[in-house]
């Protein structure tokens, strides 16, 4: 399952700059860890040990965010696009 | 004359301006429906004095000071924001006699700046790559060294998503106290842990779904994750869905907006209104409110309205919207 992935910010400097690359996985997880396998360093950055993301960084499925779907389990489908921001402030 | 316009003659003159503040208008904009069973509402909150939402929060939260006197008089107030929070606060203390310092990022439109400058507010810029994160840091910093000032701080006051709990939510639940499901923009969160929890009480079924701005390269500046923040009057159990809306997105529905309902509504009504239009869209019916922080005049330097997107896209990358 190939999908798209987009990185702003600070998490962009952990795949050497990239706005944007694909990866393979059936689910978030998967892909997350198909990319550390090209960018070691980068599963750390998003999830804990118990696999679980870290409270500053939001990972949204298309538009929506995985949190509020199944998480770091949610299922993919060919062509998904997913991507991971830093949790910011308004006001 | 229309039955609504009768009503808004019959008022009594206010006090004062901080005497109209709340009491918006829910007006129906299911013409943005995606789905013709699910009808869209829009809480418009530009017409509130300074025209925005946050006239609700920044006089909850100098009134509370003020009542167990944490706000002496003529005590300076010092805020973070991105530019709505400050110009309130700005407008109440011209009103109350306090002097107001903002920390608000260098990457926000002309108008906001002028606006702190006509409430005589001082304004403190921090890098803008860091968003308003690197404001809430520098406000910090800044406060430390100046301990007597008054920092309501929006990030942390209860009374923020109080004034909704007291306020917005009462005024949705007598409006339409059948809504199914609330959206608003997230900043602070505010405005949908205060309404949220008292819309659940009143229905626990309604869903809350926040749209949060997608912010491209604009926060280029963070150095880790751990420069993330969330707000901690930010109740995430409250919620029930996060959608990401990026600014070509928020620009063109904001602009459709205006088109098609007459509502002149600042850029992050277009998220609010495309985060509708997703909870419609998974609806088999039913009635959906979505709440328009502020009008559309801040933003009219930004060319949303007259020019296409695609000749503006640049200005739009490095402005902070919300």
């Amino acid at each position: 399952m190939e999908v798209r992935v987009n990185v702003t910010s600070v998490i962009q400097k952990t795949v050497g700059g990239q706005r944007e690359l694909t990866a393979e996985g059936g689910t978030v997880a998967e892909v997350i860890d198909d990319i550390e396998r090209r960018y070691p360093g980068f599963r750390e950055q998003l999830v804990d040990d118990g696999g679980q993301l870290h409270r500053f960084v939001n990972v949204y499925l298309n538009d929506e965010d995985v949190r509020f779907l199944e998480g770091a389990e949610t299922a993919l489908s060919e062509g998904d696009e997913l991507s991971i921001l830093p949790a910011l402030a308004g006001g | 004359m229309s039955e609504g316009a009768a009503r808004q003659t019959g008022r009594t003159p206010a006090g004062s301006v901080l005497d109209r503040i709340g009491g918006t208008p829910l007006v129906d904009i299911s013409v943005m429906s995606p789905n013709p069973e699910v009808r869209i509402y829009a809480k418009l909150e530009g017409e509130n004095p300074t025209g925005s939402v946050k006239d609700r929060i920044a006089w909850w939260m100098v009134a509370s000071a003020e009542r167990d006197g944490r706000l002496e008089p003529g005590q300076t107030i010092l805020e973070p924001t991105s530019g709505n929070t400050g110009i309130s606060l700005a407008m109440i203390g011209r009103l109350r006699g306090y002097p107001v310092k903002v920390v608000m990022p260098d990457a926000v439109t002309r108008e906001r700046v002028e606006l702190l400058a006509s409430f005589g507010a001082e304004i403190l810029y921090s890098p803008g790559d860091l968003g308003t994160n690197g404001s809430v840091r520098e406000a910090q910093r800044i406060h430390a060294g100046h301990p007597e000032w008054f920092m309501p701080f929006q990030y942390e006051n209860e009374d923020n998503p109080r004034a909704h709990y007291d306020s917005t939510a009462p005024e949705i639940i007598e409006d339409l106290p059948d809504a199914d499901v609330f959206v608003a923009g997230l900043g602070t969160g505010g405005t949908l842990t205060g309404v949220g929890r008292r819309l659940k009480e009143h229905n626990p079924a309604v869903r809350i779904v926040a749209a949060a701005p997608h912010p491209g390269d604009l926060v280029q500046g963070l150095r880790s994750l751990e420069e993330g923040y969330i707000p901690p009057v930010l109740d995430e159990s409250v919620l029930d869905g996060r959608i990401v809306v990026d600014s070509a997105t928020s620009f063109r529905l904001t602009r459709e907006l205006t088109e098609r309902t007459g509502i002149f509504a600042g850029v992050s009504s277009g998220a609010a209104v495309r985060a509708a239009q997703r909870a419609a869209e998974r609806m088999r019916s039913g009635k959906v409110v979505c709440l328009l922080a502020d009008s559309g005049w801040k933003y009219l330097s930004s060319g949303l309205w007259t020019q296409d997107y695609d000749d503006i896209e640049e200005d739009v990358s490095t402005t902070l919207w919300w």
